[in-house]
C-alpha cells in the first residue's frame, strides 16, 4: 500500500524583533510539533530569526490572480485617498 | 511559496474545453500575454495562467536540481566520519545538512507547479527522474571533498547565479537562499585544496589527483554543448535560463584556472590556453561519451547511489509512519 502523502505546511519567521513575520517557504510534517522543529532545522540554520510560525497550507485562502483586476481596481481609482491629492499653497509650508 | 492545495483549487476552476476550437484561439492569445509578461521581467507566481510546456519544463528542472542535491550529500557524506580534525568535521557536517535543506527547498518550489513531493521522489527512486551526472563519481581521498567543495560547488553557484532571476517566482527566490548558503561551501572546499597544496608532497600530490579527476566531470556539469542542447531554446525565451550551456562553462573555466594556479596545480588539459584577444581561456575537447554514459546509468557510482537512496526511503518508512499515527491519535484526543 503507497503511504499517504505527509501535509504540507507554510513557514513564517520574524528575522528579528520590531519586524513582521515574513513567509519563508515550506514544508512537509505530520504535526504541527514537527512543522516548527523542521522549519528551526530548514530555514534558520544560520540565525535568520527569532520566532517562527507554522500554518496548515491548506488553512490558507488566497484571491485568485485571475481575478486581481477586479479585486483591486476600486484602489486604483480612488486618487483622492493620497495625500498628493490636495492642493495646499506653498506659503503654508509643510503639511 | 503557494500551495499545492491552492493549485488543486485553480485546476478545477480552468474553464470548460469542450469545444477546442475556442481552446486554441484562447490559447495563443493568453501564451502572447504570457510572453508580454516575461518580456518586461515580470515574475510569473504559481497560479498565474502559464502554458503547459513551461510548467512541465520546470517542473523538470526544479525536481532534477531537488534530486541532485539530495543524491549529492552522499559522496561528501562518505567522508564525515574520515574528516582529519574536529574543524573540518563539523564544516563537512553543516555543508551536507545544507544539501538537504536545498533539496527540501526545490522539492517545495516544484510543489507549486501543482505536483506532490511523494510523485517527484517516487520518479527518482525509479529511475525516470535524472539527477546530476556529477555524483555518479566516487569521492576516493579526502583531497575529493575539497575539490567538490571548490569545483563542483563552484560550478552549481555559476549554474544558480543567473537562475535567481528565473521568471518563476518560488524557483527564483529558492534560488537565492541557495546561492547565500553555496559560498560557504566553495570557500570551505578551497581553503581544503590550499592546506595540501601548501603541505607535504604528498599532500599536494593528493590534490592534484584530486583537479585530474573532477576537472573533465565538471566542464560536463553544464550539459551538452550549444550545438546540441534540446531544452535551450523555449527556456531561453521564456526567461527560465538566461545563459546557454556553453557560456556558463565559459565563465567557469575563466573564473577556476587562474585559482589552480593560484594553488600551483594543473588543469589537466593539454590543449587549455590563454586568448589574450578575448580574455578567455580556451579548453580542449571534451568526452561527450563519457558524459553520455553517466547519463545512461553506467557511471562509476550509478547503481550505489541508487540503491543507497532507496534502501535510506525504506529504513525511514517506519519513522514516517510512526509520526502520522502519533499524529493522528493526538488529533483523536482533540476531537
Amino acid at each position: 500500500m503507497p503511504e499517504a502523502n505527509i501535509p504540507l505546511w507554510e513557514v513564517f519567521i520574524r528575522s528579528r524583533n520590531g519586524l513582521s513575520h515574513k513567509h519563508a517557504g515550506s514544508l512537509h510534517a505530520p504535526d504541527a510539533t514537527l512543522a516548527l522543529q523542521a522549519a528551526r532545522d530548514l530555514y534558520t540554520r544560520r540565525g535568520e530569526g527569532v520566532s517562527i510560525w507554522v500554518v496548515p497550507s491548506n488553512a490558507i485562502t488566497a484571491s485568485d490572480p485571475a481575478e486581481k483586476g477586479m479585486m483591486f481596481e476600486p484602489t486604483a481609482s480612488k486618487v483622492y485617498r493620497h495625500p498628493t491629492f490636495y492642493e495646499i499653497p506653498d506659503e503654508v509650508g509643510h503639511m | 511559496m503557494y500551495t499545492q492545495a491552492l493549485n488543486a483549487q485553480a485546476l478545477d476552476a480552468e474553464p470548460d474545453r469542450a469545444d477546442p476550437g475556442v481552446a486554441k484561439v484562447e490559447d495563443a492569445v493568453r501564451l502572447q500575454r504570457f510572453q508580454e509578461r516575461i518580456d518586461a521581467e515580470e515574475r510569473i507566481e504559481p497560479n498565474d495562467w502559464m502554458p503547459e510546456l513551461y510548467r512541465r519544463t520546470l517542473v523538470r528542472q526544479i525536481s532534477q536540481h531537488a534530486h541532485s542535491e539530495i543524491i549529492g550529500m552522499q559522496p561528501e557524506g562518505n567522508w564525515i566520519t574520515r574528516a582529519p580534525s574536529l574543524r573540518r568535521k563539523a564544516a563537512l557536517l553543516a555543508k551536507v545538512q545544507d544539501e538537504c535543506g536545498h533539496g527540501l527547498y526545490l522539492y517545495a518550489a516544484a510543489e507549486t507547479l501543482g505536483v506532490a513531493r511523494e510523485e517527484l521522489v517516487d520518479q527518482l527512486l525509479s529511475g525516470k527522474a535524472k539527477y546530476s551526472s556529477i555524483f555518479n563519481y566516487p569521492t576516493l581521498t579526502w583531497a575529493d571533498i575539497g575539490a567538490i567543495g571548490w569545483l563542483v560547488d563552484g560550478a552549481a553557484i555559476m549554474n544558480q547565479i543567473p537562475l535567481c532571476r528565473c521568471s518563476y517566482g518560488p524557483y527564483a527566490r529558492a534560488m537565492i537562499r541557495v546561492c547565500k548558503e553555496e559560498s560557504f561551501h566553495q570557500r570551505q572546499g578551497y581553503e581544503i585544496m590550499l592546506t595540501l597544496a601548501r603541505g607535504t608532497d604528498e599532500q599536494k600530490e593528493m590534490a592534484q589527483d584530486a583537479l585530474n579527476r573532477w576537472w573533465w566531470p565538471c566542464l560536463m556539469m553544464f550539459g551538452p554543448p550549444d550545438t546540441v542542447s534540446q531544452h535551450s531554446d523555449s527556456s531561453m525565451r521564456w526567461k527560465i535560463k538566461r545563459f546557454s550551456n556553453d557560456e556558463l562553462r565559459q565563465k567557469f573555466i575563466d573564473a577556476t584556472v587562474p585559482q589552480a594556479h593560484y594553488l600551483g596545480l594543473t588543469v589537466p588539459d593539454p590543449a587549455l590556453t590563454f586568448d589574450a584577444a578575448s580574455g578567455h581561456w580556451r579548453h580542449g575537447p571534451i568526452d561527450w561519451d563519457e558524459f553520455k554514459q553517466v547519463v545512461a546509468g553506467n557511471g562509476p557510482c550509478n547503481a550505489e547511489r541508487m540503491a543507497r537512496r532507496r534502501q535510506t526511503e525504506e529504513d525511514g518508512a517506519w519513522v514516517r509512519e510512526a509520526a502520522r499515527a502519533y499524529a493522528e491519535k493526538n488529533r483523536a484526543k482533540a476531537a
